[in-house]
Formats: structure tokens, sequence, C-alpha cells
């Protein structure tokens, strides 16, 4: 799952068919520091998201297994979430890097 | 799965029923040295994993619906494991 901003609205008309009633949404993904990550996309909304809110979205298979009824629609961007909390650890903070030989965790 | 450190973490009011009371944590994936970091992502955690951990997260649906127990589950990322250690002879 990734975060995403929700930048407007999409309608569409001729669609496909059991898509009917479903809300569109333009959204941005952005990455743990809210940086723009990707082109904009259009994602079905399914907790009732509004223009400007930060939101967690879902891709591929799991994007049609999150709305209501599951039809198969091809859809492959679902908001499932909208994040009321963010709390993140600046970046000097932890090192992401494997290195060589015995490393200890915990 | 992919080995990742847990950076930080997500609260959401509103969200999808299979969502409910499950911890969302967000995961930068650990890489090589010289290779270019991969972007960071959110995963529900299902091991009590908190922020500087360094868990193992499956990023597959089908695995996390399992993990999960929930058949037909709208969840992606799931953290399955806490890492005590790591033993990488050689990086080549």
């Amino acid at each position: 799952m990734l975060f995403g901003r929700v930048r407007g609205t999409a309608v569409c008309t001729i669609k496909y068919p059991d898509m009917k009633g479903m809300k569109l949404l333009v959204v941005e993904p952005l990455d743990r520091k809210l940086k723009p990550a990707g082109p904009l996309q259009v994602a079905v909304d399914v907790v009732q998201a509004g223009p400007g809110d930060l939101c967690v979205m879902v891709r591929s298979r799991e994007a049609a297994l999150a709305l209501r009824e599951h039809t198969f629609v091809p859809v492959d961007l679902a908001l499932v979430g909208i994040v009321d909390e963010l709390k993140v650890r600046p970046d000097g903070e932890f090192d992401f890097t494997l290195k060589e030989g015995y490393q200890r965790y915990t | 799965m992919i080995l990742g450190k847990v950076v930080g973490t997500v609260v959401t009011t509103i969200s999808h029923p299979h969502y409910d009371n499950r911890r969302l944590l967000v995961v930068q994936p650990l890489t090589l040295p010289g290779d270019a970091a991969e972007g960071d992502f959110i995963a529900v955690d299902n091991t009590h994993a908190g922020i500087g951990d360094t868990v193992l997260v499956n990023r597959e649906g089908n695995g996390a619906r399992q993990a999960l127990n929930l058949p037909d589950g709208c969840i992606i990322s799931v953290i399955v494991g806490i890492v005590d250690s790591v033993h990488l002879p050689s990086l080549k």
C-alpha cells in the first residue's frame, strides 16, 4: 500500500459496465516525506475521500477486492483509508544498507 | 519477502473494514550499498513491530490474505517477521 493525495475527481460515462456508480478520484502517489512519487492516476474511492485528503491506496488485484461487491472489475488502484496522523522518523536516523558479514538487529 | 526497516506509523480512523484495528507502519526496504534506494511503502503490522525494527515483509496479496486470515482481504503488504540478524558472507 502507499500514500496518495487526492488532487481532483474524474467522471466517466462510457466505461466498463460493472464500474457503474464507482467514485473516481484523481490521486498523486506520495512517498513517506509526502513528496510526489509518480504521475497522477485515477483511483476508485471506497472511503469517501475528498479533494486534498492524504489517503492510503492499494494496487493490483487487491484494489478490486476492496470494492463493496467483489465483481470482476478492471480496477487496479483503490483508496482504502484516510490518513489522520503520520509519524515518520527523520532520514538520518536509520541505516538502510545491508552490510557484509554478520549483522545483528535486535 | 523483503527486508525492510520500520520508519513510521500511520493512523487512519476512516478506512476499509479489513483495516480495522490493524496497525499500519511505514517501511523502507533495505538495499545493498551502492544500489539505488527503493521507494517506501505502507504495511500492515502482524507481529507487533515498532519503529526502528528490521522486519520481513510479504508484498504479495495472496500471502498477505493467508497471513491475516482474510479470505478476500484487500491488503498487499504484511509484516510477517522481525529480523534478529542477517549474515551475508559476501556482498558480490
